[in-house]
């Protein structure tokens, strides 16, 4: 079963808070990972990996340089879901 | 025809860990500058706090000698003690001969069967389940696992993926016969297909028609992810496979690559709190191969493990290669 987009955005925001210690509603669409969140390479590819085992999808490392808003993570894993 | 073959002693484990590091401290604002960076960027991204690194004068095989003269002297064995000598690196300056000849000469162990191994960080661990299969297939008595770098030899002061974490030193350890299991199986393997994430920069034909030594990179981002769901698995399979579980871990050492890594893979591997963790990159930096015996022998100098202690280490590098495996500390 496909997540909806309103339930990736909640299941990102979840792991950010966990890897950052930031409020949950913090987590929203237009947030820059590096700019309003202040998360580096490494935190983001620990986000990333658990996003992938959460939504069942694969995001190659070559696509996360891509990612750069909260929104932009939502949309690629919700076109990555099979 | 009745062809005999060779056969040993049931058990085998490491007799001695010793080790050595570069005589120079370097500081995070020694090197901060050319990597437009700072002690508190380093710190947060690496916990690296300073790296050894050694002089111009010193080589490989320097600190291979120093290292296996330690390992000798704890072990209470002469250089005519040990048969054969597997030295890890991918610093030394010769393809060939290998460095390993020249140390098992330094030491007094000529005749020994010597050579080296190139497994980058993985190399040392490795060495160890080379040394435990040789001892209880009857091919050596004893055998000098060496992990040794000079890493500083090939590094970029610019360069802001890898050069900053590296330091320099040699660590030894000595495998021999036992009359208890000692060395758990050896999970190791590697995946050639990911080469390019760690790599050196110039082959020898190009760096001699440029006139620029080569020096290394890493796709860090890469090699992060890598190192932590890649290898976590892999460090479940040797504790599985020395018939373990988690509760039964005293001592986890893994390659001193970086310490967001090391706690990474801690959490991952859900290792009881009470596990000491070898965390000597944070004075030591990122010395490759001599890693782990480094960080192992600091926990016994430091008295933080003890001999008995049942430590997991594991090895992840440039290859892709690696290699994890239970020991008994000596």
């Amino acid at each position: 079963m496909a997540y909806s987009e309103q339930e990736i955005l909640a299941g990102l925001a979840e792991i950010v808070s966990e890897e950052t210690g930031l409020p949950t509603d913090s987590v929203s669409p237009e947030k820059s990972f590096t700019d309003d969140l202040d998360i580096d390479s490494l935190s983001m590819m620990t986000i990333v990996t658990l996003a992938e085992e959460k939504f069942s999808v694969r995001i190659p490392d070559d696509e996360v340089k891509n990612l750069a808003t909260v929104g932009d993570a939502v949309s690629f894993i919700n076109g990555a879901q099979s | 025809m009745s062809l005999r073959q060779a056969s040993g002693p049931q058990y085998s484990r490491i007799l001695a860990i010793a080790g050595v590091r570069g005589d120079n401290v370097v500081t995070n604002d020694d090197v901060a500058g050319p990597i437009d960076s700072s002690d508190e960027w380093i710190r947060q991204r690496t916990g690296i706090v300073t790296r050894r690194r050694a002089g111009s004068d010193v080589d490989v095989v320097d600190l291979s000698e120093r290292a296996a003269r330690k390992a000798l002297e704890a072990a209470g064995l002469e250089g005519s003690d040990i048969d054969v000598v597997l030295l890890s690196t991918v610093t030394y300056f010769h393809q060939t001969p290998a460095a390993a000849a020249i140390v098992a000469d330094r030491i007094g162990a000529t005749p020994a069967a010597a050579y080296d191994i190139s497994a980058a960080c993985a190399g040392y661990s490795y060495g160890i389940g080379q040394a435990d299969a040789m001892v209880r297939a009857g091919l050596a008595r004893n055998v000098l696992v060496i992990g040794a770098e000079k890493m500083s030899d090939f590094i970029d002061p610019t360069d802001r993926s890898i050069s900053f974490l590296l330091g320099d030193g040699a660590g030894a350890a000595i495998v021999g016969a036992s009359d208890s299991p000692g060395i758990g199986p050896t999970i190791w393997g590697s995946d050639g297909g990911r080469a390019s994430l760690i790599t050196q920069t110039a082959s020898l034909p190009e760096a001699v028609s440029s006139g620029v030594m080569p020096t290394l990179r890493q796709e860090g981002a890469s090699v992060f992810k890598w190192a932590v769901w890649q290898m976590a698995p892999i460090a479940q399979q040797a504790i599985e496979a020395a018939g373990l579980t988690p509760d039964d871990i005293d001592v986890f050492v893994p390659h001193q690559a970086n310490m967001r890594i090391i706690d990474q893979l801690i959490k991952q591997l859900k290792l009881p709190e009470r596990v000491v963790v070898g965390r000597d990159i944070a004075e030591t930096g990122n010395t490759s191969a001599a890693s782990i015996p480094l960080a192992t022998e600091r926990l016994l100098r430091e008295g933080l493990a003890k001999s008995g202690d049942v430590a997991l280490q594991i090895g992840f590098g440039a290859g892709l290669v690696y290699a994890a495996q239970v020991v008994v500390l000596p």
